[in-house]
Order: structure tokens, then sequence, then C-alpha cells
């Protein structure tokens, strides 16, 4: 039986897929392999421990009723109360296994990562400073390190602890940690100097300054997190469980009330029966699969390579009012590319290609690159090969210069770069500027896009300009549906860029984005999440720089690249491990997926108890006042078989959502209103409607079972 | 003109009547407690009483000075029924016995107006006027001032304060319960309400039988029984007495006044927190409850079982001819939707279904439309579980009106829910497991345990309105049902500040369209569900076992 059916994975994304990957987008999670449920049966009996459920008041409530119906079962021995007693202790075992289920996916990656974490040698280095020649090294294992410790790390060895690189620079292959097997480039100082213990150098030599303790390294943090150690209930999580356990208490009340009430009837119920009502009355479903929520939200997160430090974190960016995106990797991909060549008169567009391209051969930038790719697509000009044009001199684009070029062996020099820069050059080599070439450059820059100029000098005669490449940034496709979706569901988006204001402006106009903040210096960000957080917002970001730890710190949900330094990652409260800030929006969205799990459940739970009355009333009572029998509307067979039933239905609905509550219930971005229409749909009138159902077609199998006819 | 017809046309100019009292009312309550300028006559009364009056409280504050006002008044209104026979215009009546004085005291104060007393043969006209209409007034403006403490959760943010208990209850009492008392009482008195300090006097009836005509001030204290939510009749009969309740006019009108604030404060509410349409849902669905109640009273009350029923043509027991079964079955439903109490028949003599809806609207918790303020403050609790689920389901932490409902606000709501049934259902439960309460249960099986059910429903409520059937003079029933209608009402009402206080401290969250829309028919729908599902379906076994085990046959 089961209310959902089994929805397939997504397609798995390609590797670092630089899109937004919009179509069809649907939050999905791991399915629940059969398995498993197997596999944690152990774990669950296990849990039978009186003591570890009193964290769950319903659970607890089921368990005790269990050992009552039991105890009543050896007493007044029947087929009945036996038949009761079983499935009560079924139903503890399944919310159990639930929960079992739930952390044992958790503790499968946490074995992975343990076999990275075995024993490492380090190589200490004592009193290393920058400028130490002389290396005093001793080999020590991995744990004794401290706070504050250099130990080098060479090719082919494992780093001991995290850390920062201090000196060097080497190829790091982190799959240990992110399953991303391309290495990674870790060097000293800057953004990208922050390495992890447990991952291994592929090249070169690199000293790490260790910047955590042995036991509180990432890694560490990574296994206690995924195995739910160190998960404690989220505020939402302890308000539902307020609720449900003062609803557990009113229908404790209502029942234990109800006997005196039988009792002047004249017709005092069993201890079974009066537990059977009482449990299937509380809110049994949604409190049997409650923990399971939680936990596999927060392992739908790691499956997608990010790690929330504190399920508050999951939760909050369920809340997310504005998210603070990068401009650059987020809204538009990385780098600026090569969009369209732009000729002074009396030059072809071809001319300026070939020479945009033998010019850019040295230019291993991005940008660079994209030239090259544009001429060959445009003009099927094929790239040279620096070897190809035998006797050319490449000058290699540099800060300082701002250009980049080639003097052939026949003395024509081809330069392309900044605009300033290439127009001074030109001045300075003799020639003229066209008019019309100012135009241009100015008309790019007012789109916002990144002139750069191409010019060209024969040998003997002066300098001339052909022409403009247009550098434009690329808003990453999808982009703007994912915006409207966002805005949809009622989250304001604010791309941040280094950009000057007009710059920023097109960008915004073209990927849709709500507001920009263009030159923003990290003060900046900080004092737009302080304001946006005075009008009770909350804000969402991601970063990656040292730059940034204060306000990731400030943000509500601030994400941190795996890639960034570690003040950054300390600072946020989750870490992205593929370094994809797209990611931000799903990681909302997974937040959002996650209470709307725990509502949808609820519900269900709540509204199954009117078909249980209707169960289980008539059964009760209708012996004493046969005109009850007229609210036994499903025509239960006899009195035994509609109570079993109505228990075996609520033992058996805990299984089968069991996957619902580890997928979590389908979500798509949308309004507010037709998110409650839907699920008021799908979980409120379907949990008025299915017991009805189940109840009716397991009374029809029980009705057979001598003892209950 | 047809019974069935006239029963329309009451309750279709009852509805008019209603309707155009929203705004006006609603807008002038929401001025009461906006307006920056205070009376020359409350200037007067918080210098003797020593209030500061722009100085706000925070909810523990104001939650004690709620408190320590009701108890006095406690205290008051037992000591002034122990010694009335000292008073002037005792009008002969001996002192009221303890336990009696007690439960009167409680029940009165609480806004309950359960009755064990006989009216005209029990209290002179003092208690009646300084003693029992006092607290009319009072209790009244109390439910009135917790709602609107509540509501100031809503719209301060980052404040511990909630407002002023004094300054609120002097206000609600000076600017809306007595002026519109002094009208109201002059249209009773107009329709044939008396009001007068007339001694008992015997007369000699057509039969030549000697019978006692007890006149009094009848008019004012009648005023605002209806209109506070009261309930507690001048005379052992209540709104059946002809003294009290003269004429199908009269009774409308009395139905008009139990309905108009309790209707209109829904409006207050949207003023206050600025957004009329969360007041527009929330009236709807009290008026849709209570309409559907009332039509399911009507429709079993015109059911007529047995023979003399059927040569009646209807459920005529226990009713007044002068109501029929429309005037009836309207004001036995809006005295129970309201936490009223007053009757203008006997609900014992209502049919299982009948007598059954009745019970299930003080069952719903009082709240469509409820008691002035507490019906108010009994839906935002229930508003806050809707907003909890229905907020979930949206993929947010919900929120209501801007405030976050995080573990400390559940738990007041929690609390709020568990108290009422946990004392209607522990008293019930009690009296009928105890030998001495349940021989005083004068009628047998289903309906004798309505009888129970309902009283202790309608104590732990404060609706006051009585089954009967039940010797509720025993001591058990004095003493248990005085301690139901204390924990009753302040245990709730104490939960509601906090709230309120918890709510106020919080910073508002900007609403956008991810936000929960708490003003769309789609949430009133959800909020008719949890008042019925999760309120209602508490009582459904004592339902089963009362009024459907007497109506199924």
């Amino acid at each position: 039986m089961s209310v959902s059916t089994p929805e397939t994975r997504p397609a798995p994304e390609g590797p670092r897929a630089p899109m937004a990957n919009v179509p069809a987008r649907r939050v999905g999670g791991g399915l629940l392999d059969p398995k498993m449920l197997w596999k944690s049966t152990p774990d669950a009996l296990r849990k039978l421990d009186p003591r570890g459920m009193l964290k769950n008041p319903v659970m607890l409530v089921v368990e005790a009723g269990s050992a009552l119906t039991t105890y009543s079962a050896i007493i007044h021995s029947s087929a009945f109360a036996w038949v009761i007693s079983a499935w009560l202790w079924l139903t503890v075992i399944f919310a159990n296994l639930a929960e079992a289920v739930a952390e044992g996916r958790g503790k499968a990656q946490a074995e992975t990562l343990r076999r990275t974490k075995r024993e490492t040698v380090a190589r200490r280095l004592a009193n290393w400073t920058p400028d130490s020649t002389v290396l005093n090294e001793t080999e020590v294992p991995g744990t004794v390190l401290a706070v504050g410790d250099h130990v080098v790390v060479e090719a082919g060895q494992v780093i001991p602890g995290d850390g920062d690189v201090v000196e060097g620079v080497a190829s790091v292959d982190e799959s240990a940690i992110t399953g991303e097997s391309a290495p990674v480039i870790r060097e000293s100082g800057g953004d990208r100097s922050a390495v992890t213990g447990g991952t291994k150098v592929l090249s070169d030599r690199i000293i790490v300054r260790i910047t955590a303790k042995p036991g509180e390294t990432f890694i560490d943090r990574m296994i206690a997190l995924v195995e739910g150690a160190a998960r404690q209930k989220t505020p939402n999580e302890v308000a539902l469980n307020i609720l449900l356990a003062s609803l557990t208490l009113i229908f404790v009340l209502a029942v234990v009330t109800l006997q005196p009430m039988a009792y002047y009837s004249g017709s005092p119920q069993s201890l079974v029966i009066l537990i059977a009502l009482l449990v299937a009355l509380i809110p049994t479903t949604i409190g049997a699969l409650l923990s399971a929520i939680g936990i596999a939200g927060m392992d739908r997160l790691v499956q997608r390579n990010v790690l929330a430090m504190s399920g508050r974190a999951v939760e909050a960016a369920g809340d997310v009012n504005t998210l603070l995106l990068d401009k650059t990797g987020t809204i538009t991909i990385g780098n600026r590319q090569a969009t369209e060549f732009m000729p002074v008169d009396g030059v072809s567009e071809a001319e300026l290609a070939d020479a945009a391209q033998l010019s850019s051969l040295a230019d291993y930038t991005p940008e660079g690159r994209s030239i090259v790719v544009l001429a060959k697509q445009k003009f099927g000009l094929r790239e040279r090969e620096e070897g190809v044009l035998p006797g050319a001199e490449f000058i290699e684009f540099t800060a300082q210069t701002r250009m980049s070029g080639v003097d052939t062996r026949d003395g024509r020099q081809v330069r392309k770069g900044a605009s300033s820069a290439v127009r001074a050059w030109v001045r300075d080599s003799g020639g003229t500027l066209p008019p019309e070439l100012g135009q241009t450059v100015d008309g790019i820059s007012a789109a916002g896009g990144t002139p750069l100029v191409v010019a060209e000098r024969a040998p003997g005669q002066p300098a001339r300009a052909l022409g403009v490449i247009h550098l434009k940034d690329i808003v990453k496709e999808g982009i703007r549906e994912r915006f409207a979706e966002l805005r949809a569901m009622g989250i304001r988006t604010v791309m941040i860029t280094g950009d000057n204001p007009l710059t920023a402006r097109a960008i915004a106009a073209e990927s849709g984005v709500d507001d920009f903040l263009a030159e923003a210096t990290p003060e900046d960000k900080m004092a737009l999440i302080k304001q946006e957080q005075e009008g009770g917002k909350l804000v969402a970001m991601t970063g990656d720089g040292t730059n940034d730890a204060p306000a990731l710190a400030q943000a509500d949900v601030g994400v941190a690249m795996n890639t960034g330094t570690s003040a950054a990652k300390e600072a946020g409260n989750m870490v992205d491990l593929d370094s994809n800030p797209t990611k931000l929006i799903e990681i909302v969205e997974i937040g959002k997926q996650l209470l709307i799990t725990r509502g949808a459940l609820t519900t269900f739970s709540i509204t199954n108890d009117v078909a249980k009355y209707f169960a289980m009333l008539p059964a009760m009572f209708a012996g004493v006042f046969p005109g009850l029998q007229t609210l036994n509307i499903l025509h239960l067979h006899s009195p035994a078989s509609a109570i079993t039933s109505a228990i075996v239905f609520n033992a058996l609905i805990i299984i089968a959502l069991i996957p619902l509550a580890l997928r979590g219930v389908r979500y798509r971005p949308s309004s507010a209103a037709s998110m409650l229409r839907r699920n008021l749909w799908i979980y409120g009138a379907g949990g008025l409607v299915i017991p009805f159902i189940f109840i009716k077609l397991l009374d029809l199998i029980i009705m057979n079972i001598p003892g209950f006819n | 003109m047809s019974s069935s017809l006239a029963g329309f046309l009451q309750l279709g100019l009852l509805v008019v009547a209603l309707a155009a009292c929203y705004k006006p009312l609603g807008d002038y309550i929401a001025r009461i407690f906006t307006s920056e300028k205070h009376l020359r006559a409350e200037k007067a009364l918080y210098k003797t009483m020593g209030v500061e009056a722009d100085a706000d409280q925070r909810w523990g504050t104001y939650a004690r000075s709620l408190l320590a006002f009701s108890l006095i008044s406690v205290l008051f209104l037992y000591l002034i029924q122990r010694i009335q026979e000292w008073l002037p215009y005792s009008n002969g009546m001996a002192n009221v016995s303890p336990v009696t004085a007690f439960n009167t005291a409680a029940s009165f104060v609480t806004n309950t107006n359960w009755q064990n007393y006989s009216g005209e043969s029990t209290m002179g006209y003092v208690t009646q006027m300084a003693g029992l209409a006092v607290q009319n007034f009072a209790s009244a403006a109390v439910g009135i001032a917790i709602v609107v403490a509540m509501i100031r959760g809503f719209t301060r943010t980052k404040t511990d304060r909630l407002g002023n208990f004094w300054v609120d209850l002097t206000r609600v009492t000076i600017r809306l319960l007595l002026p519109m008392s002094v009208i109201g009482a002059i249209i009773l008195t107009a329709t044939g309400v008396v009001d007068n300090f007339s001694l008992t006097h015997t007369i000699s009836t057509l039969a030549h039988t000697p019978q006692s005509i007890v006149g009094g001030p009848v008019a004012s204290q009648e005023v605002i029984k209806e209109m506070g939510n009261n309930g507690g009749g001048f005379y052992n009969a209540n709104s059946a007495h002809p003294f009290e309740n003269p004429s199908p006019f009269s009774n409308w009108f009395e139905i008009f006044l139990i309905l108009v604030i309790p209707f209109a404060l829904p409006r207050a509410f949207g003023k206050l927190v600025n957004d009329n349409r969360q007041g527009y849902v929330l009236v709807a669905v009290m008026a849709s409850l209570w309409l559907i109640s009332v039509a399911g009273i009507s429709y079993f009350e015109w059911q007529h079982a047995g023979p003399a029923l059927q040569s009646a043509g209807a459920a005529m027991e226990g009713k007044e001819v002068r109501f029929g079964i429309p005037g009836s079955s309207l004001f036995a439903g809006s005295t129970t939707a309201t936490s009223t109490g007053a009757v203008n028949s006997f609900h014992d003599s209502f049919t299982a279904f009948g007598g059954g809806i009745v019970l299930f609207n003080m069952m719903l918790g009082e709240v469509v439309p409820g008691g002035v303020g507490a019906g108010l403050y009994g839906l935002l609790m229930l508003s806050m579980l809707t907003v909890f689920v229905g907020g979930l389901m949206v993929g947010r932490t919900p929120e209501y009106l801007g405030k976050k409902i995080r573990p400390p606000e559940m738990k007041y709501a929690a609390l709020y829910i568990l108290a009422t049934p946990a004392c209607a259902l522990t008293g019930a439960a009690l009296s009928l497991g105890f030998k001495a309460p349940r021989s005083v249960i004068f009628n047998p099986g289903p309906h004798g345990l309505t009888e129970v059910i309902y009283a202790y429903t309608s104590m732990a409520n404060n609706n006051g309105s009585a089954f009967a059937g039940l010797g509720t003079a025993a001591t058990w029933y004095q003493v248990t049902g005085g301690i139901v209608m204390l924990l009753g009402r302040f245990a709730p009402e104490i939960f509601v500040l906090a709230l309120g206080g918890s709510l106020a401290r919080q910073q508002a969250v900007p609403a956008s369209a991810g936000t929960l829309e708490t003003h769309k028919p789609l949430f009133a729908g959800m909020l008719v569900g949890v008042i019925i599902i999760l309120v209602g379906l508490t009582y459904f076994p004592a339902l089963a076992l009362g009024p459907f085990a007497e109506g199924l046959h």
C-alpha cells in the first residue's frame, strides 16, 4: 500500500553543469531501498528503550499502551487482545524503523568518510617562518597536531589536518569530501589557500598551517552531521512537537474520561479497546515520521554536496526573503565572452576576427580563449598553435600592459587589449584613430559590455586600429525563469557585483534579477544584509573570500564555497562542496520542502481521525445503544474486526509513508496560495478519505480470521 | 404568516442588523483603544484607583492586574451575598449559603453566569444591582481588554508592553458598555421589560390561587446580561420570563444584543491590525458556523416524533408559545454559540440532536462568535494553530500577521486548547464516576449523561446555560463547578496574554508571495476544519454516548 507513486531521481546533472538546470526541475531525494528496511530492523528494536522514546511523546504513549495491552492480554488472554497488542508494538517498531532507515543512510555516508580519515603521518616543521631556509622536520602522528603547527606535504601524501597553505602551490585531490575527481589548485595567499585534512596532494609541495584541532576538523564535523549525532531539534520541530504533545494529551484526556461515561452508560470498555482508541486518535503518523523527515532533509542537502552545520540553518533557508547572489558564477557564467567583432570603416569583419584571434593566442585568460573560439565559430578560422607561426614572438597578456599580441617574423605586430592601452599603443606607433572607434567603444560600455580594441602595425607603416571586440557577460541560460519562480515564491533576488552601476544595470535587466548592488565592497554587502534584517527579512548569501566572512556570519543562511578560505567556511552555516553558487536556490527549496513535508503529514495525521472515530465508536458502543450502528457507515463486520482494522491501518500507514518522509513531498516553486490549495487537497482531503477506504479493505480481510467474526 | 416564514424573516432581519453594525461598531471599538485622550470621567477614575494611565504593562503585570481585579471581585460578590439580608432593598431575602455564594461569585466574575439559585427567591435587589449586574459589566469588559492586549501583540514590535489593564477595562466600560446599555435598556423597557424597585406582591389568579409577582431593576440588568454575554437571569426562568422577555420583538432584540459585539469585534481586530480583510475572514467563519448551528437546531426541533409533539406541530415542550420554534432555536443557537447562556426555552427538552447541537456549540470553545472578547481571542488562538499547520504546508516557518509561531507561541496556543477540554471532561467524568453526584442525575440513560456533560461544558466554556435535569445545587456541583469556571476562564486568559507578550517582542516579518494568506476563503475553510476536527472531535466520544445514543434508534 502506498499513497504515493515512486518518483525517479532527477536526471543526473552533467559534471559541474554551468547552466541553471531549469526545465522540469524538482527537488528530489534519495529513494528508499527496501533492503534498508530489513537492515535497520535491529536498530529499530534497539530504539524501543523507553529512555530513548522520551523525546517523542506521541510514540512514548503508544509504547506504554503496547505494554499495557500486552499485560492485559496475558491476564485475560484472547485472540483480539493479542492481535491488538502485537499491532501496537508494530506501530512503535515502524516508527523506530522510519528513524533508523533515515539514520542508516547517513551512517553509510559516514562510513565512507571514515575510511578517508585513516591515520596519517604528519611531517611537522618546528619553528617554521616564511623565510626559514633550514627545515627542522619531525614525523608525528596526525592526531597530535595543534593549531598553529606547520606541516609540509608533498605529492602523493595525505594532508594531515585542516589548514591554510602558507607556502607553495599544489594540485589536490579532494574527491574524499566532494566526490569530484578533478583535482583543484591550492596555493598560498588569496582565496584558494584552504586545504582539508584527508585530501591528497597530487603534485608539488606545500607547507600548511594547521587551523583545526584533531577531532574538530571538517571531516569530523561532516561525519557527525551525516550520522545525525549532533542533531538537535530545530525550532520548528520543537513547535510541532509541542502541538503533537498537546493533541496527545487532549486525546488521553478524552479516552480516560470516556470510561466513566461508558460505565454510566452500562458499557464499560476493556483496557485493550480504550488503548486501541487512544492510539488510533493521537497523531501517530506524524509522530512516527517527524524525526525521519528532519534527518532526511539534512540528507537531501548532503546528497547535493551541501553541508549544513545545523538543522536550524536548513529551516531558515526555507524562510529566506532575500537572496544575495554574486553575479559571477551565479547569474553569469564565470567569465565574459566575446560575442561580436565590430570593425572600423575599411576593415572587413573577417580581417578583424583573424587579427583578434592572432593576438589572443597568447592570452590564456577565459576572455582571450573566448575570442579565439568566436573567430573559429564565425569565420572558421583555425586556432593556430603557438608553434605554427614559426619565429613569431608572442606577447602575453599582463595586468600591467593590459594587452596581448604577437610579433610575426615578417615584422607585423598585432595587439589586442583594453581600449585605452591599445589606443595609446596606436598613437605611440604613429597611427591615428578613426572617430567611429571611440563611438563603438562608448556604445559597448554603455550597454554594460567590455570593449577590447584590436590594432596592427605592418612593417614600416604607422599602426592602425582594426576594430573592437565586444566582450559581454553571458547570463546563464534559464536563470531568468529561475528568478521568476523565486519571485512567485516571494523571494527577492539581489545581484552583487563589483561592476560599475551601468554594467550592473544592464546585466540585472537581462537576467531579470530584482535588484542589484554595484561596485559592491564587503562593507556594502554587510550593510545591505543588516538593512534587510532590520525590516524583519531573512537573508541568504554565498561567499568564498575571507572578506566575505563577516557578511556570511551576519546572513541568516550563509553558504561558503568549499574552494573558499577557512575563514569563510567557519563563518557560514553551510558549506557547498561543489562550490556552485547557484545551489543557494536549491538549498532554499530543500528548506521549504522539509517544512512542507512536516505540515502535509501533520494534516494527514489529524484528518485521519475522522474515519477512525467512525470505525471505532460504533464498534465500542453499538452493543448497548444499537442506534449507534448508524454511525458504522463503513458497515464493518464486527466490533473486533473494526477496531483491529483501524489499528492495523494506523500501523501500516507509517510504513507506507516512510518513502514520502525520506523523499519529501513533491515540491514545485509556486505561490503560497497555490501550494496550500494543492497540499490541502492531497493531504487534507486525502487524509479524510484514504483511511475510510483502507479500513474497509482491511476489515474485509480480517473478518475472515477466526475469532474476529 | 406561517411559523417558518416568521423564522426566516427574524433570521434575515437579524443578519441585516448585525451586518449594518459591523463596520460602525467595530471601528468605534478600535477607536476606543487607539485614542490618545482620556475622558474626564476616566481621569477621575484613574486618580481614585491610583493608575498611571499612560504606563503600559508587561504581559505578566497585565495578567496580575487581571487576577487581582478578579479576586477582589469574587471576594466582594461573595461578601455581598453573605450579608444581603442586612442590606437595603433585600426584599426579604436571607443571606445566601456559603457554597452557593462561592459558586455564584465565581460564576459571575468569570462571565459564566451559571445559576444554582432561583433569582427572584434568592437575591435581594442590592445583590442583583451592585453585585451581579456590576460583574456583568466588568467580566464583559475584561474579555474585551484581554483580546485587545493580545491584538497588541500583533501590532506592536520589539516591546514587552501590552497596554494597561486598568485603562482598557475602564475604557470598555465607560465608552462602550455603559452607553450601549443605556440605549438598550430604554428599548427593552419600551418592549415591556420591567424596571422598578417594587417589592414582591401577591395577587390572586383567575383560578383563585395566590401568585407572587416580583418586580425589580430588570431591564437595566437584562441589557448587559445579553450584550455582555453573561446570561444570568434576574428571574429563574431567565429570558423565558415575561418580565425579562415579554414579546417576539424583545426576543429578537435580545438575540441582537447577544450577537452585536462579538460579531463586530473582528472588524475592530481588522482595524487594529490595519487589514480589514483579516476581520472579514474571521467574521465569515463565525457567521457560517453560527448559521449552520441555528439551521440545525431549527431543523431538528421541527422534527416531531411522538404523538404529543405531533399534535403540538413541533417539539414544543419546554418552549414558550410566544416565541415558537424559530424564536427558540435562534435564541438557543445564539446563546450557546456566544458564551451567553441566557435561555428562553428549556434546552433539556430539545430533541436529542437539537440539544446536541446546542452542546456542540459550546464544545467548539465558544468561538463562533463566542463571548465578548473571549470569542475573538479563542478564534485567534485557533487561527494560530491553523496558520501553523497551513504555514508549514507552504514551506515557511508559520507566521500570522507577520509574527512567527515559534516554540514559545506554540506552547501557549497548545496550553490554551488543552485547558478548556481538560476542565470540561474531567469535571464530567468525575461527576459520573462518583456515586453522590451521579445520584442527582434526574434522567436515566444517555439523556442523563448529556445533562452532566452539558453542565461541565457550559461551565468550563463560561457559557452558563444549563441543560437542567441535574441537581446542581448539590455541594459537589457547586464546588467543582466553581473551580471549573475559574480555571476555564483564567487559565486560557493567562495563556492568551502570555502569547500576546511573546508576539509583541517579535520583529514583524514582511509579507510576500510566499506568505500564507490569512485573508482568503481558503484560510477560512481551513479554520473551519480546524475548529471542527481539532476542537470538536475531542468531544466526539462524549457526544456519541449522549445525544447520538439518544437520537439514533
